[in-house]
């Protein structure tokens, strides 16, 4: 099984004076820290296109692209790629282009994003975002699958055997939809062959078992081929050597996420008590030391048989200096904690086909 | 038709929120449809893996097969409810306007609850304002039998008063104490961003904070 993280490139506060570094202070510390986890033996990691002064990263590709130079095996991916309100055309050039200077490491995840400042930014309207995104997603796969490419829709100009270079060694990239908890996104994956990935921020994670299957189903009943039949699962969480710690820790970051969020959405911030039940056991965050954090995810993968797990542990400004120990611990604690117990449970295509 | 009449239940809408409904409404053992506005065999899949025991029918059919509707479709789509199979019927509006998500539409902005638009927009349909304040993974994970302690309330407003109470039937059986909160532009007090909406209560305290409301924003009859 896979282990990676993702990030929005959150802008940290110095511990010592309280201030918030800059949003160019939170670029390199992302590239630090997509360093650090390939160092470890991390799997993969993620940037999603955020484009507000806490969480700047509105350019992936660059940063990943920064960090490929620096990288050796680590797969690098947008988590996700706001795909309404940016050019198809653009960012598969991106990522090809991010798939050529990293060795063939480049993946793309389209997905709504969790906030929408992209919309008024490039000029869309949110009433069109399902038009938008159904359009688009079709453009980028086409792109993925024939080059040249011809192509028509509503929302952008149509292109007749239109070269899009470069193009990836391995003939196509990794594309992953995006998700949350409708159903509809789930089926539309499996008839569409895609990799899925689930952001689960709440509630219950292994209460996304239905939606697994309905996904599986979906795509078996279109005649998608097993090795194309995928899930990955993006949650919140950090990792620190002593279990209350890390949770104590932790839980400050998380609030101040939840309350500035709270803040424009019109909801009230969780209690220590609703975050001290989310983090544990059954709940949406993986928060605690490796021993705990390994078996939630081995016992998560009995549920989901999910491929890749990662997780989002630079929130609500989150030093730089506990987020790399967490990677640290992530990479070699943990994993190799999961990797065993798995080895153990059996082969991951039995714990599959057995759903 | 009293509440006790309630058998079937339809269910527009097959996204979080309509089958997590569903799924409560088939162990509170209703017979449950389920629609969207594509034809059946669509979401027959979907139906069938989130909601076993559901079974999905065109929405026509959803509306005037049941004895209770629910409206669950994403609000920004609310104008492909249509109004003709509705017309009588006792319907319950749990969609929520969040301009994030449906983008600015005009007639849900200001101090009007959504309810008040969509009953507007359904005309002669019994609409009832309720579980547009239970989070939908809430629905299964906090139901109680009825005399529980800690059971939860929900707010429940309309203007038809017998619709009303065939909600409340439909509630306690889906395991949820119902607080009657008159007619349905009270369901201000329980809309986004409203301390109702944001936590979570029990019957008295429930009670106490639709009264207060009340008695700050007094609600005329409608017109």
């Amino acid at each position: 099984m896979e282990l990676g993280i993702y990030s929005f490139a959150d802008v940290q506060r110095d511990p010592n004076s309280g201030t918030l570094g800059s949003t160019a202070d939170a670029m390199r510390n992302l590239r630090e820290a997509i360093a650090l986890a390939d160092a470890v033996g991390l799997d993969y990691f993620g940037v999603g296109e955020h484009h507000t002064y806490e969480m700047p990263a509105s350019a992936g590709a660059v940063i990943l692209a920064s960090a490929a130079s620096i990288t050796k095996r680590i797969k690098l991916g947008s988590a996700v790629t706001v795909l309404s309100t940016d050019d198809p055309v653009r960012v598969y050039q991106q990522f090809a282009t991010l798939d050529g200077l990293s060795n063939g490491r480049a993946e793309i995840t389209a997905g709504r994003g969790s906030s929408t400042e992209s919309f008024p930014l490039f000029g869309y309207s949110l009433n069109d975002y399902d038009e938008l995104y159904a359009e688009k997603l079709d453009l980028l796969l086409k792109i993925n699958e024939s080059n040249p490419v011809t192509w028509r829709g509503k929302h952008r100009p149509p292109l007749e055997n239109a070269w899009v270079v470069p193009r990836p060694e391995r003939g196509h990239l990794p594309i992953w939809l995006g998700t949350g908890g409708n159903p509809h996104s789930s089926m539309r994956a499996g008839y569409l062959g895609l990799p899925i990935s689930y952001g689960i921020i709440g509630g219950q994670p292994k209460r996304f078992a239905p939606l697994a299957e309905l996904y599986r189903r979906a795509a078996r009943e279109a005649g998608v081929p097993e090795a194309n039949i995928k899930i990955s699962v993006a949650s919140p969480g950090f990792i620190g050597d002593d279990a209350k710690a890390a949770k104590d820790l932790w839980s400050r970051h998380w609030t101040a996420l939840m309350a500035s969020l709270g803040e424009i959405r019109g909801f009230a911030p969780p209690s220590r008590a609703q975050f001290d039940h989310d983090a544990n056991r059954d709940g949406a965050l993986f928060v605690g030391d490796p021993e705990e954090i390994a078996e939630r995810i081995v016992a998560l993968h009995k549920r989901l048989g999910h491929m890749r797990q990662f997780l989002q542990m630079d929130v609500g400004h989150l030093p730089q200096k506990e987020f790399l120990h967490a990677i640290e611990l992530l990479g070699t604690k943990v994993k190799p904690l999961v990797d065993a117990e798995l080895r153990v449970a059996g082969s991951y295509q039995e714990a599959v086909d057995v759903r | 038709m009293s509440g006790n009449s309630t058998r079937t239940v339809g269910i527009l809408g097959a996204g979080q929120v309509g089958t997590a409904l569903a799924r409560q409404a088939l162990k509170a053992a209703y017979e449950v449809l389920v629609a969207t506005t594509r034809p059946p065999a669509e979401i027959e899949l979907l139906v069938e893996v989130m909601a076993p025991g559901a079974k999905a029918v065109p929405a026509d059919v959803a509306a005037r097969a049941s004895d209770l509707v629910i409206l669950a479709v994403p609000l920004a789509k609310y104008r492909q409810l249509d109004p003709e199979s509705l017309s009588g019927k006792i319907t319950i509006d749990v969609m929520n306007y969040w301009a994030p998500t449906d983008g600015t539409l005009a007639e849900f902005e200001g101090n009007v609850s959504s309810s008040e638009v969509v009953q507007q927009y359904l005309r002669y349909t019994r609409l009832v304002r309720t579980l547009n304040h239970i989070g939908y993974h809430d629905v299964e994970e906090d139901a109680l039998p009825a005399g529980h302690p800690e059971r939860r309330a929900l707010a429940v407003a309309g203007n038809d008063a017998e619709a009303r109470a065939t909600v409340a039937e439909f509630l306690d059986r889906l395991g949820y104490d119902a607080v009657d909160a008159g007619m349905l532009a009270s369901a201000r007090s329980f809309a986004i961003g409203t301390p109702i909406f944001e936590g979570h209560w029990q019957h008295d305290e429930m009670k106490r904070l639709l009264d207060a409301a009340a008695e700050r924003s007094p609600v005329s009859l409608p017109s």
